[in-house]
């Protein structure tokens, strides 16, 4: 530790050495499970196991965890909302600008009267906040800089001097016992219930103007040049959502601190993004993934060793997002696995119907199956492999094996001669239509089979007149010889054309 | 309609850092009629459409519409913007971004009803996208973005209408569908100014055409403006000296 003594005397520094001694530890301590752990500073310093937190935990008894949780709950819900439109208007580093730019705010309003006044930070902050931005816009405009060099630099400078004034601050008598060090990374246990009112009245004010002017900051949001045109106020709406985004900053500081506060504002937007295609869904998801977020982060810093709320917090969003990351039903990474997976397994399993069609194609339709040893043959595959392809098949009901003998199913006799009516007009297509050698032609068949729809195919038939050879003289088989081998109703045949 | 001009410009310039893009520009301009914008690039064209609506600082000069300022008749204006202008992974739907056209009409506080939704129906119907009303706009085609853009339009309801580039990224077919959309608009009696970059069909399509070229070099019905000389003027620059170079040394008696 002697490494990390030098740091000490600063905040962060302060911090890191406490939860880098106690990272280690609580995974030890959560594995054991009833070890005695010490209460995160928002209980008192009693020793008790985490079953007994927990308990004490949920059933409110100290006015110190409502507190926490419900500021937890204010602040996930302001920003999960107003972070929502950060990431559709792309502008995520802003946020991270605006967090960082508010700690001189916070330190010049600790100094208004020498005490944690939340209402004087709450103002310190927001002007420092606002000029911020507004730094950064007239970096913008006036030179040639663009807004992320602009942001980098207004992020680093605001907050390079804020951390000189907490450290001033803390040298002076009364400034050690001041706790404006939790600014840095948040401790929920700090709120009072002053904090809490002011967090209550903040995200009000933000439930209610996002309500009311959703439409404003949806239009604003997806087409500002359009917006104006038609006479919205997107310089009024996106200054006021400046304002709010700072305001929900300010009074996420306490619990989460300046370093992470933007993550709480972008990772359960991020996350809700790629959950869902709609903005006003969007906006709820990412809403709630601020408050789940918020509570474990207070759960988990009160139950567990004393580990800041800020960033378990964070990690509690992080955590979301790398669910939504790997499981969501359309973006998420798995299930994209999953699709061309079964899509794989598709193509494998038509490609042995078009098989077992070209063998019962070559017998002249004379035998009914098809046996193992043919389709291994046809496909230059061991016995095995033609085993596995059948038991696939059957899986599927698209054929049935007794013996060694594939039987088509009716399914399975339609989808082969699908494939290789798909295959086949292709090709001739591509050869008559667009130009191309005949040998040319058969690979990018092989792909376009699988995936040819029936309109596709009806426009194909129509453009090639309804022809019956394909480049290499075979015979293109027709709805009509599809359904009738398939041994399908009439019903399906007053469909195709007379 | 009133008498007044649907669009009246009077020395308008507009510059980016100082540097003029667009040069004391004079332009009157009639009601009913489909017109063409059309100069090569960096004439101004997306520039002057923009600045009429406000959307660029204006250095001089005036625009007015009806007979005011553009602020006073926002509503009676309608925009097509150019489709590379938005993130089309936004997460909104083809209805949603129709319904954005009545934004401008209800104010304020005010939601979108269920005449405004009709209306919206009735605007996809016309650019053949109903079907697609429910989808994210990621999942259309170039031309269907386009189209999406031309119902919203359609959706405004306006007298004018300025529309960027409406045919970049079109197949011919939907090409053939907006201009029909477009005629019908200008049937209405509704005035329209369009941007386009294809000479050939701009001469089928238009009425009348604006050439531009940092001011304006002719604007008149397409019979009368289309002529060699004016599009060499319009097209011209570093082109004319060059070809001017070209034809004197082909009336030259090749050296022998």
């Amino acid at each position: 530790m002697s490494s990390n003594r030098t740091w000490s005397s600063d905040p962060a520094g302060r911090a890191t050495v406490h939860a880098g001694r106690w990272l280690g530890l609580a995974l030890l301590l959560l594995a054991a499970g009833v070890a005695p752990v010490r209460a995160a500073g928002i209980g008192d310093l009693v020793e008790i196991n985490w079953v007994e937190q927990a308990a004490r935990f949920f059933t409110f008894q100290d006015a110190t965890v409502r507190y926490a949780l419900l500021g937890s709950i204010l602040l996930g819900l302001s920003c999960g909302l107003l972070g929502s439109f950060l990431v559709v208007r792309k502008m995520a580093l802003v946020g991270d600008a605006l967090s960082h730019a508010v700690l001189p705010g916070v330190a010049l309003g600790f100094l208004w009267n020498l005490s944690k006044d939340p209402l004087a930070i709450f103002i310190g902050a927001m002007i420092a906040g606002l000029v911020g931005t507004a730094l950064v816009s007239a970096i913008t405009r006036t030179t040639r800089l663009k807004e992320d060099a602009a942001l980098g630099l207004v992020l680093a400078s605001f907050f390079a001097a804020g951390i000189c004034l907490v450290t001033m601050i803390q040298q002076l008598p009364t400034g050690n016992k001041s706790g404006i060090d939790k600014f840095l990374f948040g401790q929920a246990a700090a709120l009072g219930p002053d904090d809490i009112a002011l967090m209550g009245t903040v995200t009000g004010i933000a439930l209610v103007l996002v309500t009311l002017f959703y439409k404003e900051l949806l239009a604003t949001s997806f087409d500002p040049g359009f917006s104006r045109a038609s006479g919205l106020p997107s310089r009024w709406i996106h200054h006021g959502l400046m304002l709010l985004l700072a305001a929900a900053v300010v009074i996420a500081l306490q619990a989460v601190g300046v370093v992470l506060v933007s993550a709480m504002l972008i990772t359960p937007a991020a996350a809700a993004y790629l959950l869902t295609d709609r903005l006003h869904r969007l906006v709820l998801l990412a809403s709630a993934f601020g408050v789940a977020a918020g509570v474990s982060g207070a759960f988990l810093s009160f139950v567990g060793p004393s580990l800041p709320t800020g960033p378990l917090m964070v990690l509690g969003a992080s955590f979301v997002f790398g669910l939504a990351f790997f499981f969501a039903p359309r973006h998420g990474v798995i299930s994209r696995w999953w699709r061309r997976r079964t899509g794989a397994a598709r193509t494998r399993r038509e490609n042995t119907l078009k098989s077992m069609f070209h063998v019962w194609e070559a017998g002249g339709f004379r035998a009914e199956g098809v046996t193992l040893t043919e389709l291994a043959e046809k496909r230059r595959e061991t016995l095995e492999d033609a085993q596995r392809l059948g038991s696939a098949l059957v899986r599927h009901e698209l054929a049935t094996l007794s013996g060694d003998v594939l039987y088509f199913t009716p399914a399975g006799k339609q989808r082969a001669g699908e494939i290789v009516r798909n295959h086949r007009l292709w090709e001739l297509y591509l050869t008559n239509s667009a130009g191309m050698a005949p040998d040319h032609v058969h690979e990018d068949a092989e792909r376009i089979e699988h995936v040819l729809g029936e309109t596709v195919v009806r426009a194909l038939e129509r453009r090639l007149d309804y022809a019956r050879v394909d480049p290499h003289g075979r015979n293109i088989p027709t709805p009509r010889e599809i359904h009738r081998d398939a041994g399908l109703t009439d019903e399906s045949k007053r469909r195709e054309r007379p | 309609m009133s008498a007044e001009s649907p669009l009246e410009i009077h020395d308008l310039t507009v510059a980016y850092h100082r540097k003029p893009v667009l040069w004391g520009v004079d332009l009157t301009v009639p009601a009913g009629q489909l017109i063409g914008i059309i100069g090569p690039n960096g004439a101004g064209k997306s520039t002057l459409i923009k600045a009429c609506m406000g959307l660029l600082p204006v250095q001089s000069g005036w625009v007015k519409m009806f007979g005011q300022p553009f602020a006073k008749v926002a509503t009676r204006v309608g925009y097509v913007p150019q489709r590379e202008s938005v993130d089309w992974d936004f997460p909104v739907s083809v209805m949603d971004v129709v319904l954005m056209g009545r934004y401008g009409r209800l104010g304020l506080l005010r939601r979108p009803g269920k005449a405004d939704r009709e209306l919206a129906r009735s605007c996809l119907e016309k650019v053949q996208l109903l079907p697609y009303a429910n989808r994210q706009i990621a999942n259309l085609s170039g031309g269907q973005q386009q189209r999406v853009f031309l119902a919203r339009a359609l959706a405004q309801q306006a007298d004018l209408y300025f529309m960027d580039e409406p045919f970049s990224g079109v197949d011919a077919a939907t090409e053939a569908a907006i201009i029909a959309v477009l005629r019908e608009l200008r049937d209405q009696g509704r005035t329209l100014l369009v941007v386009h970059h294809d000479l050939p069909t701009a001469r089928q399509y238009f009425d009348r055409l604006l050439l531009l070229n940092m001011n304006v070099v002719a604007f008149g019905p397409t019979s009368e403006v289309y002529t060699p000389e004016l599009l060499q003027r319009t097209y011209g620059g570093r082109l004319t000296i060059l070809s001017e170079v070209a034809q004197a040394l082909g009336a030259q008696e090749p050296p022998r």
